[in-house]
Protein backbone atom coordinates (compact mmCIF):
# COMPACT_ATOMS: atom_id res chain seq x y z
CA UNK A 1 0.00 0.00 0.00
CA UNK A 2 2.87 2.12 0.75
CA UNK A 3 4.14 2.25 -3.16
CA UNK A 4 0.93 3.57 -4.15
CA UNK A 5 1.38 6.89 -6.05
CA UNK A 6 -1.57 9.01 -7.44
CA UNK A 7 -2.14 12.16 -9.42
CA UNK A 8 -4.98 14.49 -9.82
CA UNK A 9 -5.28 16.62 -12.59
CA UNK A 10 -7.34 19.76 -13.05
CA UNK A 11 -8.52 21.37 -16.41
CA UNK A 12 -11.20 22.72 -18.11
CA UNK A 13 -13.38 20.51 -20.79
CA UNK A 14 -11.61 20.75 -23.96
CA UNK A 15 -7.91 20.79 -22.69
CA UNK A 16 -7.18 17.63 -22.96
CA UNK A 17 -6.55 16.63 -19.19
CA UNK A 18 -8.66 12.94 -19.71
CA UNK A 19 -6.09 12.21 -22.54
CA UNK A 20 -3.33 13.29 -20.48
CA UNK A 21 -4.05 10.63 -17.39
CA UNK A 22 -4.05 7.92 -20.23
CA UNK A 23 -0.94 8.73 -21.39
CA UNK A 24 0.63 8.94 -18.16
CA UNK A 25 -0.69 5.66 -17.59
CA UNK A 26 0.62 4.38 -20.52
CA UNK A 27 3.75 5.78 -20.61
CA UNK A 28 3.90 4.62 -17.25
CA UNK A 29 2.92 1.19 -17.77
CA UNK A 30 5.73 1.06 -20.43
CA UNK A 31 8.07 1.81 -18.03
CA UNK A 32 6.99 -1.68 -15.56
CA UNK A 33 4.71 -0.21 -13.49
CA UNK A 34 1.15 -0.75 -13.34
CA UNK A 35 -0.60 2.13 -13.87
CA UNK A 36 -4.73 3.42 -13.87
CA UNK A 37 -6.19 6.33 -15.32
CA UNK A 38 -9.86 7.24 -15.08
CA UNK A 39 -12.16 10.54 -15.38
CA UNK A 40 -13.96 11.94 -12.75
CA UNK A 41 -16.97 11.19 -15.47
CA UNK A 42 -18.79 14.15 -15.06
CA UNK A 43 -21.09 15.65 -17.84
CA UNK A 44 -18.16 17.20 -19.93
CA UNK A 45 -18.34 20.48 -21.72
CA UNK A 46 -16.20 22.91 -22.73
CA UNK A 47 -14.75 25.12 -20.29
CA UNK A 48 -16.36 23.67 -17.17
CA UNK A 49 -13.77 21.67 -14.28
CA UNK A 50 -12.83 18.70 -14.91
CA UNK A 51 -10.95 16.01 -13.13
CA UNK A 52 -8.56 12.84 -13.94
CA UNK A 53 -6.70 10.30 -12.05
CA UNK A 54 -3.99 8.52 -12.36
CA UNK A 55 -2.34 5.80 -10.32
CA UNK A 56 0.91 4.19 -10.06
CA UNK A 57 1.84 0.88 -8.40
CA UNK A 58 4.04 -2.17 -8.09
CA UNK A 59 1.65 -4.50 -7.98
CA UNK A 60 -1.67 -4.70 -9.62
CA UNK A 61 -4.08 -1.73 -8.57
CA UNK A 62 -7.43 -2.86 -7.11
CA UNK A 63 -8.77 0.55 -5.29
CA UNK A 64 -11.42 2.06 -7.62
CA UNK A 65 -12.07 5.69 -5.35
CA UNK A 66 -11.35 9.06 -6.89
CA UNK A 67 -8.24 10.25 -5.74
CA UNK A 68 -8.69 12.23 -2.38
CA UNK A 69 -4.94 12.62 -1.08
CA UNK A 70 -2.77 12.59 -4.01
CA UNK A 71 1.50 12.78 -4.25
CA UNK A 72 0.81 15.00 -7.23
CA UNK A 73 -1.44 17.42 -8.56
CA UNK A 74 -1.36 19.01 -12.75
CA UNK A 75 -3.33 22.46 -12.88
CA UNK A 76 -4.15 23.07 -16.10
CA UNK A 77 -5.52 26.34 -16.21
CA UNK A 78 -4.39 28.63 -12.99
CA UNK A 79 -8.10 29.92 -13.18
CA UNK A 80 -9.41 27.16 -11.59
CA UNK A 81 -7.67 27.88 -8.34
CA UNK A 82 -10.21 30.76 -7.38
CA UNK A 83 -13.74 28.17 -7.94
CA UNK A 84 -12.24 24.50 -6.73
CA UNK A 85 -9.33 23.64 -4.03
CA UNK A 86 -7.04 22.35 -6.31
CA UNK A 87 -4.86 21.49 -4.11
CA UNK A 88 -7.65 19.38 -1.26
CA UNK A 89 -5.99 16.69 -0.22
CA UNK A 90 -2.48 16.81 -1.12
CA UNK A 91 0.17 14.64 0.62
CA UNK A 92 2.80 15.95 2.31
CA UNK A 93 6.26 16.54 0.25
CA UNK A 94 3.83 16.17 -2.79
CA UNK A 95 3.96 18.00 -5.91
CA UNK A 96 1.98 20.47 -7.57
CA UNK A 97 2.22 21.70 -11.17
CA UNK A 98 0.16 24.67 -11.92
CA UNK A 99 0.31 26.15 -15.71
CA UNK A 100 0.55 29.98 -14.94
CA UNK A 101 2.60 32.76 -16.55
CA UNK A 102 2.12 34.89 -13.03
CA UNK A 103 3.64 34.16 -9.84
CA UNK A 104 0.52 32.16 -7.88
CA UNK A 105 -1.23 34.24 -5.53
CA UNK A 106 -3.08 31.16 -3.72
CA UNK A 107 -2.35 29.80 -0.52
CA UNK A 108 0.44 26.57 -0.66
CA UNK A 109 -0.36 24.14 1.82
CA UNK A 110 3.02 23.46 4.05
CA UNK A 111 5.38 21.03 3.01
CA UNK A 112 4.02 20.92 -0.78
CA UNK A 113 6.28 21.60 -3.97
CA UNK A 114 4.75 24.07 -6.55
CA UNK A 115 6.07 23.96 -9.74
CA UNK A 116 4.73 26.90 -12.25
CA UNK A 117 5.51 27.17 -16.24
CA UNK A 118 3.81 29.00 -18.53
CA UNK A 119 2.45 25.73 -20.37
CA UNK A 120 0.21 27.79 -22.65
CA UNK A 121 2.88 29.60 -24.42
CA UNK A 122 4.93 26.68 -24.79
CA UNK A 123 1.77 24.82 -26.30
CA UNK A 124 0.87 27.75 -28.24
CA UNK A 125 4.47 28.33 -29.91
CA UNK A 126 4.91 24.32 -30.97
CA UNK A 127 0.90 23.41 -31.73
CA UNK A 128 -0.64 27.12 -32.48
CA UNK A 129 -3.42 26.62 -29.82
CA UNK A 130 -3.86 26.94 -26.17
CA UNK A 131 -4.26 23.00 -25.48
CA UNK A 132 -1.32 21.99 -22.70
CA UNK A 133 -2.16 18.52 -21.78
CA UNK A 134 0.83 17.70 -23.56
CA UNK A 135 3.47 20.01 -22.44
CA UNK A 136 2.17 19.48 -18.48
CA UNK A 137 2.47 15.28 -19.45
CA UNK A 138 7.04 16.25 -20.12
CA UNK A 139 6.59 18.68 -16.76
CA UNK A 140 5.11 16.19 -14.64
CA UNK A 141 7.82 13.30 -15.81
CA UNK A 142 10.64 15.61 -14.90
CA UNK A 143 9.14 16.46 -11.60
CA UNK A 144 8.10 13.50 -10.57
CA UNK A 145 10.30 10.54 -12.19
CA UNK A 146 6.90 8.38 -12.64
CA UNK A 147 7.41 8.33 -16.07
CA UNK A 148 10.48 8.67 -18.54
CA UNK A 149 10.61 11.36 -21.09
CA UNK A 150 10.99 8.19 -24.10
CA UNK A 151 7.68 6.22 -22.95
CA UNK A 152 6.27 9.84 -22.93
CA UNK A 153 6.99 10.21 -26.60
CA UNK A 154 6.12 7.20 -27.26
CA UNK A 155 2.32 7.28 -25.83
CA UNK A 156 1.88 10.08 -27.42
CA UNK A 157 3.12 8.78 -30.89
CA UNK A 158 0.93 6.19 -30.11
CA UNK A 159 -2.47 8.54 -29.98
CA UNK A 160 -1.25 11.61 -32.33
CA UNK A 161 0.04 10.83 -36.04
CA UNK A 162 2.72 12.56 -38.28
CA UNK A 163 2.93 16.05 -37.62
CA UNK A 164 0.64 16.64 -34.81
CA UNK A 165 2.30 13.66 -32.90
CA UNK A 166 5.73 15.75 -33.35
CA UNK A 167 4.45 18.66 -32.52
CA UNK A 168 3.17 17.59 -29.00
CA UNK A 169 6.33 15.80 -28.28
CA UNK A 170 8.07 18.85 -28.87
CA UNK A 171 6.23 21.27 -26.50
CA UNK A 172 7.02 18.02 -24.04
CA UNK A 173 10.82 18.13 -24.37
CA UNK A 174 10.63 21.93 -24.27
CA UNK A 175 8.62 21.88 -20.69
CA UNK A 176 10.51 18.60 -19.66
CA UNK A 177 13.97 20.38 -19.79
CA UNK A 178 12.39 23.50 -18.43
CA UNK A 179 11.22 22.07 -15.25
CA UNK A 180 14.57 19.85 -15.36
CA UNK A 181 16.35 22.84 -15.07
CA UNK A 182 15.03 24.42 -12.29
CA UNK A 183 13.48 21.21 -9.82
CA UNK B 1 0.61 -10.25 -23.16
CA UNK B 2 0.07 -7.68 -20.95
CA UNK B 3 -1.44 -4.65 -22.61
CA UNK B 4 -2.79 -1.14 -20.96
CA UNK B 5 -6.07 -0.18 -22.62
CA UNK B 6 -9.24 0.84 -22.10
CA UNK B 7 -11.83 -1.17 -20.64
CA UNK B 8 -14.27 -0.61 -23.28
CA UNK B 9 -12.08 -1.45 -26.15
CA UNK B 10 -10.52 -4.36 -24.52
CA UNK B 11 -14.20 -6.17 -24.17
CA UNK B 12 -14.14 -4.93 -27.98
CA UNK B 13 -11.64 -6.97 -28.21
CA UNK B 14 -12.45 -9.87 -26.56
CA UNK B 15 -16.42 -9.92 -28.35
CA UNK B 16 -13.84 -10.11 -31.93
CA UNK B 17 -12.07 -13.46 -30.55
CA UNK B 18 -15.22 -14.87 -29.95
CA UNK B 19 -15.82 -14.18 -33.79
CA UNK B 20 -19.89 -13.15 -33.47
CA UNK B 21 -21.41 -13.65 -36.90
CA UNK B 22 -24.41 -10.88 -36.11
CA UNK B 23 -23.91 -8.00 -34.15
CA UNK B 24 -26.75 -5.61 -33.61
CA UNK B 25 -26.63 -2.47 -31.07
CA UNK B 26 -27.50 1.29 -30.58
CA UNK B 27 -25.41 3.37 -28.91
CA UNK B 28 -25.96 4.68 -25.03
CA UNK B 29 -23.18 6.00 -22.34
CA UNK B 30 -21.50 4.62 -21.17
CA UNK B 31 -21.59 1.32 -23.65
CA UNK B 32 -20.72 3.52 -26.55
CA UNK B 33 -16.86 3.13 -26.69
CA UNK B 34 -17.90 -0.65 -27.11
CA UNK B 35 -20.00 -0.65 -30.38
CA UNK B 36 -18.05 2.35 -31.66
CA UNK B 37 -14.62 -0.23 -31.48
CA UNK B 38 -17.07 -3.36 -32.89
CA UNK B 39 -18.15 -1.00 -35.62
CA UNK B 40 -14.80 0.11 -36.81
CA UNK B 41 -13.52 -3.43 -36.98
CA UNK B 42 -16.61 -4.94 -39.11
CA UNK B 43 -15.95 -1.61 -41.38
CA UNK B 44 -12.48 -2.38 -41.79
CA UNK B 45 -12.94 -6.14 -42.44
CA UNK B 46 -10.96 -6.88 -39.05
CA UNK B 47 -14.33 -8.83 -38.11
CA UNK B 48 -16.15 -10.88 -40.46
CA UNK B 49 -19.48 -9.77 -38.91
CA UNK B 50 -23.02 -8.39 -40.33
CA UNK B 51 -23.42 -4.87 -38.12
CA UNK B 52 -27.00 -4.34 -37.84
CA UNK B 53 -27.83 -0.49 -37.36
CA UNK B 54 -31.07 0.00 -35.60
CA UNK B 55 -33.10 2.84 -34.44
CA UNK B 56 -33.91 0.84 -31.07
CA UNK B 57 -32.36 -1.47 -28.01
CA UNK B 58 -35.70 -2.81 -28.60
CA UNK B 59 -34.78 -3.28 -32.51
CA UNK B 60 -31.41 -4.15 -31.28
CA UNK B 61 -32.00 -6.79 -29.15
CA UNK B 62 -35.19 -8.27 -31.72
CA UNK B 63 -32.52 -8.35 -34.66
CA UNK B 64 -29.88 -10.69 -32.15
CA UNK B 65 -33.07 -12.65 -31.21
CA UNK B 66 -33.95 -13.36 -35.18
CA UNK B 67 -30.03 -13.78 -35.92
CA UNK B 68 -29.58 -16.56 -32.98
CA UNK B 69 -32.95 -18.70 -33.91
CA UNK B 70 -31.14 -18.42 -37.23
CA UNK B 71 -28.42 -20.33 -36.16
CA UNK B 72 -25.75 -17.63 -35.54
CA UNK B 73 -23.39 -16.58 -33.10
CA UNK B 74 -24.49 -13.01 -31.78
CA UNK B 75 -23.54 -9.80 -29.73
CA UNK B 76 -25.20 -6.47 -28.11
CA UNK B 77 -24.20 -4.46 -25.39
CA UNK B 78 -26.07 -1.81 -23.66
CA UNK B 79 -26.97 -0.16 -20.53
CA UNK B 80 -29.53 1.73 -17.94
CA UNK B 81 -32.74 3.09 -20.31
CA UNK B 82 -31.60 0.92 -23.26
CA UNK B 83 -31.57 -2.77 -21.27
CA UNK B 84 -35.16 -1.34 -19.63
CA UNK B 85 -36.39 -0.61 -23.63
CA UNK B 86 -35.35 -4.55 -24.10
CA UNK B 87 -37.03 -6.04 -21.44
CA UNK B 88 -39.86 -7.61 -23.50
CA UNK B 89 -37.22 -8.85 -25.90
CA UNK B 90 -35.18 -10.07 -22.99
CA UNK B 91 -37.80 -12.71 -21.77
CA UNK B 92 -38.72 -13.69 -25.18
CA UNK B 93 -35.11 -14.64 -25.55
CA UNK B 94 -34.37 -16.90 -23.00
CA UNK B 95 -37.63 -18.60 -23.16
CA UNK B 96 -36.89 -19.27 -27.10
CA UNK B 97 -33.60 -20.56 -25.21
CA UNK B 98 -31.30 -18.66 -27.30
CA UNK B 99 -27.91 -17.81 -26.19
CA UNK B 100 -27.32 -14.34 -26.97
CA UNK B 101 -24.50 -12.64 -25.19
CA UNK B 102 -25.00 -9.11 -24.05
CA UNK B 103 -22.42 -6.71 -22.50
CA UNK B 104 -24.25 -4.50 -19.76
CA UNK B 105 -22.11 -1.29 -18.91
CA UNK B 106 -23.92 -1.05 -15.35
CA UNK B 107 -25.54 2.43 -14.83
CA UNK B 108 -28.23 4.20 -13.05
CA UNK B 109 -32.35 4.08 -14.20
CA UNK B 110 -34.33 6.71 -14.28
CA UNK B 111 -35.87 9.10 -13.91
CA UNK B 112 -33.97 11.37 -12.75
CA UNK B 113 -31.48 11.07 -15.60
CA UNK B 114 -27.88 9.52 -14.28
CA UNK B 115 -25.50 8.18 -16.47
CA UNK B 116 -23.30 7.10 -13.54
CA UNK B 117 -23.03 4.29 -12.32
CA UNK B 118 -25.34 1.51 -9.93
CA UNK B 119 -26.23 -1.81 -10.84
CA UNK B 120 -30.11 -0.94 -11.29
CA UNK B 121 -30.12 -2.17 -14.80
CA UNK B 122 -29.27 -5.60 -14.65
CA UNK B 123 -30.36 -6.66 -11.69
CA UNK B 124 -34.23 -5.24 -12.67
CA UNK B 125 -33.51 -7.69 -15.33
CA UNK B 126 -33.09 -10.36 -12.21
CA UNK B 127 -35.99 -12.53 -13.28
CA UNK B 128 -35.72 -12.87 -16.82
CA UNK B 129 -33.76 -16.00 -17.71
CA UNK B 130 -30.54 -14.49 -18.63
CA UNK B 131 -27.32 -15.85 -16.60
CA UNK B 132 -25.57 -13.01 -14.87
CA UNK B 133 -21.95 -12.59 -14.28
CA UNK B 134 -19.87 -9.55 -12.68
CA UNK B 135 -16.75 -8.39 -13.19
CA UNK B 136 -14.25 -6.57 -10.65
CA UNK B 137 -11.97 -5.46 -13.07
CA UNK B 138 -11.07 -5.18 -16.99
CA UNK B 139 -9.29 -8.64 -16.90
CA UNK B 140 -12.80 -10.48 -15.20
CA UNK B 141 -15.08 -7.96 -18.06
CA UNK B 142 -13.31 -9.48 -21.01
CA UNK B 143 -12.33 -13.04 -19.56
CA UNK B 144 -16.19 -13.57 -18.77
CA UNK B 145 -17.25 -12.78 -22.57
CA UNK B 146 -15.31 -16.28 -23.89
CA UNK B 147 -16.55 -17.99 -20.46
CA UNK B 148 -20.27 -16.52 -21.41
CA UNK B 149 -20.50 -17.65 -24.79
CA UNK B 150 -19.34 -21.08 -23.87
CA UNK B 151 -21.50 -21.89 -21.21
CA UNK B 152 -24.98 -20.05 -22.80
CA UNK B 153 -24.32 -22.39 -25.91
CA UNK B 154 -23.93 -25.92 -24.06
CA UNK B 155 -26.49 -28.16 -25.34
CA UNK B 156 -27.41 -28.45 -21.16
CA UNK B 157 -27.70 -24.65 -20.58
CA UNK B 158 -29.00 -22.84 -23.78
CA UNK B 159 -30.12 -19.79 -22.44
CA UNK B 160 -28.46 -15.90 -22.98
CA UNK B 161 -25.78 -14.01 -20.48
CA UNK B 162 -24.89 -10.90 -19.46
CA UNK B 163 -21.50 -9.95 -19.02
CA UNK B 164 -22.22 -6.66 -16.20
CA UNK B 165 -18.98 -4.41 -15.75
CA UNK B 166 -19.67 -1.13 -13.60
CA UNK B 167 -20.21 2.27 -16.30
CA UNK B 168 -16.97 4.58 -16.40
CA UNK B 169 -15.41 2.68 -13.28
CA UNK B 170 -14.63 -0.07 -15.81
CA UNK B 171 -15.45 0.98 -18.89
CA UNK B 172 -13.86 4.04 -19.17
CA UNK B 173 -10.45 2.85 -16.95
CA UNK B 174 -6.77 2.38 -18.97
CA UNK B 175 -5.15 -0.03 -16.97
CA UNK B 176 -3.51 -3.73 -17.88
CA UNK B 177 -5.41 -6.49 -19.42
CA UNK B 178 -3.89 -9.76 -20.25
CA UNK B 179 -5.70 -10.23 -24.02
CA UNK B 180 -5.94 -13.94 -25.03
CA UNK B 181 -4.70 -14.15 -28.91
CA UNK B 182 -7.22 -15.52 -31.64
CA UNK B 183 -5.46 -18.87 -31.56
CA UNK B 184 -6.24 -19.40 -27.89
CA UNK B 185 -9.98 -18.33 -27.78
CA UNK B 186 -10.25 -20.72 -31.02
CA UNK B 187 -8.82 -23.43 -28.52
CA UNK B 188 -11.43 -22.57 -26.08
CA UNK B 189 -14.61 -21.77 -27.97
CA UNK B 190 -15.68 -23.97 -30.40
CA UNK B 191 -18.29 -22.65 -33.21
CA UNK B 192 -21.56 -22.24 -32.22
CA UNK B 193 -23.97 -25.28 -33.07
CA UNK B 194 -27.09 -24.60 -32.94
CA UNK B 195 -30.00 -27.36 -31.27
CA UNK B 196 -32.38 -25.95 -33.91
CA UNK B 197 -32.36 -23.21 -36.50
CA UNK B 198 -34.69 -21.32 -38.40
CA UNK B 199 -34.60 -22.55 -41.83
CA UNK B 200 -36.93 -22.26 -45.22
CA UNK B 201 -35.84 -25.38 -46.70
CA UNK B 202 -36.92 -27.34 -42.96
CA UNK B 203 -39.45 -24.64 -41.62
CA UNK B 204 -40.14 -25.21 -37.75
CA UNK B 205 -41.92 -22.30 -35.53
CA UNK B 206 -40.20 -21.15 -31.87
CA UNK B 207 -41.65 -18.87 -29.13
CA UNK B 208 -44.95 -19.49 -30.41
CA UNK B 209 -48.08 -19.61 -28.25
CA UNK B 210 -48.64 -22.17 -25.15
CA UNK B 211 -51.96 -22.76 -23.16
CA UNK B 212 -52.37 -23.01 -19.58
CA UNK B 213 -51.63 -27.12 -20.16
CA UNK B 214 -48.25 -26.29 -21.63
CA UNK B 215 -46.60 -22.97 -20.37
CA UNK B 216 -45.45 -24.00 -16.50
CA UNK B 217 -43.45 -26.61 -18.04
CA UNK B 218 -41.56 -24.36 -20.43
CA UNK B 219 -40.96 -21.74 -16.97
CA UNK B 220 -39.75 -25.06 -15.40
CA UNK B 221 -37.49 -26.41 -17.92
CA UNK B 222 -35.88 -22.72 -18.19
CA UNK B 223 -35.29 -22.75 -14.28
CA UNK B 224 -33.96 -26.17 -14.12
CA UNK B 225 -31.45 -24.85 -17.27
CA UNK B 226 -30.55 -21.95 -14.98
CA UNK B 227 -29.71 -24.02 -11.98
CA UNK B 228 -28.29 -27.07 -14.34
CA UNK B 229 -25.64 -24.28 -15.38
CA UNK B 230 -23.79 -23.83 -12.17
CA UNK B 231 -22.17 -26.98 -12.56
CA UNK B 232 -21.39 -25.96 -16.35
CA UNK B 233 -19.61 -22.64 -15.37
CA UNK B 234 -17.43 -24.26 -12.84
CA UNK B 235 -16.07 -26.58 -15.65
CA UNK B 236 -16.18 -23.80 -18.14
CA UNK B 237 -14.24 -21.47 -15.19
CA UNK B 238 -12.06 -24.40 -14.57
CA UNK B 239 -11.08 -25.11 -17.59
CA UNK B 240 -9.73 -21.40 -18.51
CA UNK B 241 -7.48 -21.76 -15.79
CA UNK B 242 -6.00 -24.45 -16.52
CA UNK B 243 -5.75 -23.44 -20.02
CA UNK B 244 -4.97 -19.69 -19.41
CA UNK B 245 -3.96 -19.16 -15.20
CA UNK B 246 -6.72 -17.29 -14.33
CA UNK B 247 -9.52 -19.63 -12.78
CA UNK B 248 -12.98 -19.04 -12.59
CA UNK B 249 -14.47 -22.81 -11.73
CA UNK B 250 -16.09 -21.19 -8.31
CA UNK B 251 -19.50 -18.54 -8.78
CA UNK B 252 -18.20 -16.45 -6.00
CA UNK B 253 -14.76 -15.49 -4.83
CA UNK B 254 -13.63 -15.45 -1.17
CA UNK B 255 -10.85 -13.27 0.19
CA UNK B 256 -9.58 -13.25 3.38
CA UNK B 257 -12.73 -15.12 5.01
CA UNK B 258 -10.91 -17.69 7.22
CA UNK B 259 -11.15 -16.23 10.26
CA UNK B 260 -13.22 -13.05 9.11
CA UNK B 261 -16.02 -12.14 11.94
CA UNK B 262 -17.37 -9.19 9.81
CA UNK B 263 -18.33 -10.97 5.80
CA UNK B 264 -18.71 -7.86 3.39
CA UNK B 265 -21.05 -9.24 0.46
CA UNK B 266 -20.57 -7.41 -2.87
CA UNK B 267 -20.60 -7.72 -6.82
CA UNK B 268 -18.31 -5.89 -9.54
CA UNK B 269 -16.02 -3.35 -9.69
CA UNK B 270 -16.56 -2.47 -5.74
CA UNK B 271 -14.60 -5.40 -4.65
CA UNK B 272 -11.42 -3.73 -5.69
CA UNK B 273 -11.72 -1.22 -2.57
CA UNK B 274 -13.03 -3.56 -0.42
CA UNK B 275 -10.18 -6.03 -0.79
CA UNK B 276 -7.74 -2.98 0.31
CA UNK B 277 -10.22 -1.26 2.97
CA UNK B 278 -9.75 -5.05 4.10
CA UNK B 279 -6.27 -5.12 4.24
CA UNK B 280 -6.06 -2.00 6.14
CA UNK B 281 -8.53 -3.25 8.22
CA UNK B 282 -6.68 -6.39 9.05
CA UNK B 283 -3.53 -4.71 10.02
CA UNK B 284 -5.88 -3.02 13.10
CA UNK B 285 -6.66 -6.46 14.30
CA UNK B 286 -10.47 -5.98 12.72
CA UNK B 287 -11.15 -9.23 11.35
CA UNK B 288 -12.65 -8.33 8.05
CA UNK B 289 -13.37 -10.90 4.53
CA UNK B 290 -15.19 -10.15 1.68
CA UNK B 291 -17.20 -12.71 -0.33
CA UNK B 292 -17.44 -11.27 -4.10
CA UNK B 293 -20.08 -13.03 -6.02
CA UNK B 294 -18.86 -13.30 -9.42
CA UNK B 295 -22.32 -15.00 -10.74
CA UNK B 296 -25.58 -13.18 -9.71
CA UNK B 297 -27.61 -16.05 -12.27
CA UNK B 298 -27.43 -18.47 -11.27
CA UNK B 299 -27.94 -17.19 -7.31
CA UNK B 300 -24.89 -19.42 -5.56
CA UNK B 301 -26.92 -19.66 -2.70
CA UNK B 302 -25.36 -23.16 -1.40
CA UNK B 303 -21.61 -21.63 -1.79
CA UNK B 304 -22.63 -18.21 -0.05
CA UNK B 305 -23.80 -20.36 2.84
CA UNK B 306 -20.93 -22.25 3.09
CA UNK B 307 -18.21 -19.65 2.89
CA UNK B 308 -20.60 -17.40 5.36
CA UNK B 309 -20.69 -20.28 8.06
CA UNK B 310 -19.00 -18.62 11.03
CA UNK B 311 -18.92 -14.95 10.67
CA UNK B 312 -20.76 -12.93 13.41
CA UNK B 313 -21.87 -10.34 10.86
CA UNK B 314 -22.75 -10.20 7.53
CA UNK B 315 -22.97 -6.30 5.37
CA UNK B 316 -24.38 -6.29 1.87
CA UNK B 317 -23.49 -3.40 -0.31
CA UNK B 318 -26.20 -3.15 -2.38
CA UNK B 319 -25.80 -0.71 -5.39
CA UNK B 320 -29.75 -1.41 -6.25
CA UNK B 321 -32.72 -0.95 -4.18
CA UNK B 322 -36.07 -3.15 -4.70
CA UNK B 323 -37.78 0.00 -3.50
CA UNK B 324 -40.18 -0.83 -0.85
CA UNK B 325 -38.30 -3.61 -0.16
CA UNK B 326 -34.26 -4.11 0.24
CA UNK B 327 -31.31 -4.10 -1.92
CA UNK B 328 -31.57 -7.62 -4.04
CA UNK B 329 -28.39 -8.57 -3.37
CA UNK B 330 -29.53 -8.97 0.50
CA UNK B 331 -32.48 -10.61 -0.29
CA UNK B 332 -31.22 -13.18 -1.35
CA UNK B 333 -28.33 -13.51 0.47
CA UNK B 334 -30.64 -13.33 3.67
CA UNK B 335 -32.46 -16.26 2.17
CA UNK B 336 -29.11 -18.47 1.53
CA UNK B 337 -28.88 -18.22 5.44
CA UNK B 338 -32.51 -18.79 6.62
CA UNK B 339 -32.39 -20.65 9.63
CA UNK B 340 -28.70 -19.56 10.51
CA UNK B 341 -28.80 -17.54 12.95
CA UNK B 342 -26.51 -14.85 11.10
CA UNK B 343 -27.37 -11.27 10.96
CA UNK B 344 -27.68 -9.63 7.57
CA UNK B 345 -27.48 -6.04 7.29
CA UNK B 346 -28.25 -4.37 3.81
CA UNK B 347 -26.31 -1.24 2.72
CA UNK B 348 -27.71 0.28 -0.17
CA UNK B 349 -24.77 2.13 -1.17
CA UNK B 350 -22.64 4.00 -4.36
CA UNK B 351 -26.47 4.75 -6.45
CA UNK B 352 -25.73 7.08 -9.75
CA UNK B 353 -22.04 6.86 -9.63
CA UNK B 354 -21.67 8.21 -5.83
CA UNK B 355 -18.02 7.29 -5.20
CA UNK B 356 -16.73 4.77 -2.40
CA UNK B 357 -13.89 5.24 -0.87
CA UNK B 358 -11.47 2.80 1.68
CA UNK B 359 -13.15 4.86 4.75
CA UNK B 360 -16.46 3.90 3.58
CA UNK B 361 -16.22 0.68 3.25
CA UNK B 362 -14.52 0.77 6.84
CA UNK B 363 -17.41 2.96 8.30
CA UNK B 364 -19.84 0.07 6.90
CA UNK B 365 -18.02 -2.91 8.87
CA UNK B 366 -17.99 -0.97 12.00
CA UNK B 367 -21.71 0.17 11.67
CA UNK B 368 -22.48 -3.92 11.05
CA UNK B 369 -20.49 -5.11 14.17
CA UNK B 370 -22.58 -2.57 16.13
CA UNK B 371 -26.02 -3.83 14.44
CA UNK B 372 -26.58 -1.40 12.75
CA UNK B 373 -27.93 -1.63 9.16
CA UNK B 374 -30.69 -2.04 6.59
CA UNK B 375 -30.34 1.51 5.49
CA UNK B 376 -28.79 3.74 2.50
CA UNK B 377 -25.09 4.68 3.32
CA UNK B 378 -24.06 8.19 3.54
CA UNK B 379 -27.36 10.12 2.55
CA UNK B 380 -27.18 13.53 2.20
CA UNK B 381 -29.53 14.74 5.23
CA UNK B 382 -29.39 18.75 4.12
CA UNK B 383 -30.78 17.92 0.68
CA UNK B 384 -33.52 15.66 1.55
CA UNK B 385 -36.95 16.93 1.81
Amino acid sequence: MISLRELRIHGRGGQGSVTAAELIAVAAFAGGVYSQAFPAFGVERRGAPVQAFVRFDDRKIRLRSQVYEPDYIIVQDSTLISDVNVFHGVKPGGVVIVNTEKPLAAQIPAGVKVITLDATSIALKHLGVPITNTTLMGAFAAASGEIDLTALEEAIRGRFTGEMAEKNVAAAREAYALVRGVS
Amino acid sequence: MMEIMEGSHAVAHAVRMCRPEVIAAYPITPQTHIVEALAEMVANCSLDAEYITVESEFSALSACLGASAAGSRVYSATTSQGLALMFEVCFNTAGMRLPVVMSIVNRALGAPLSIWNDQQDSISLRDSGWLQFYAEDNQEATDLHYIAYRVAEDKGVLLPAFVCFDGFILSHTYEPVEMLTQEQVDSYLPPYSPVQRLDSKNPISIGLFASPDYYMEFRYEIDRAMKASSQVIREAGRRFGEMFGRDYSNLVEEYRMDDAECAIVAMGSICGTVKDAIDEMRRDGQKAGLLRIRTFRPFPGDEIKKALAGVSSVAVLDKNISLGAKGAVALEVRDALYGSGIPVLDYIIALGGRDVAKKDIKSVVKMAMAGNGDLFYGLRGEVLG
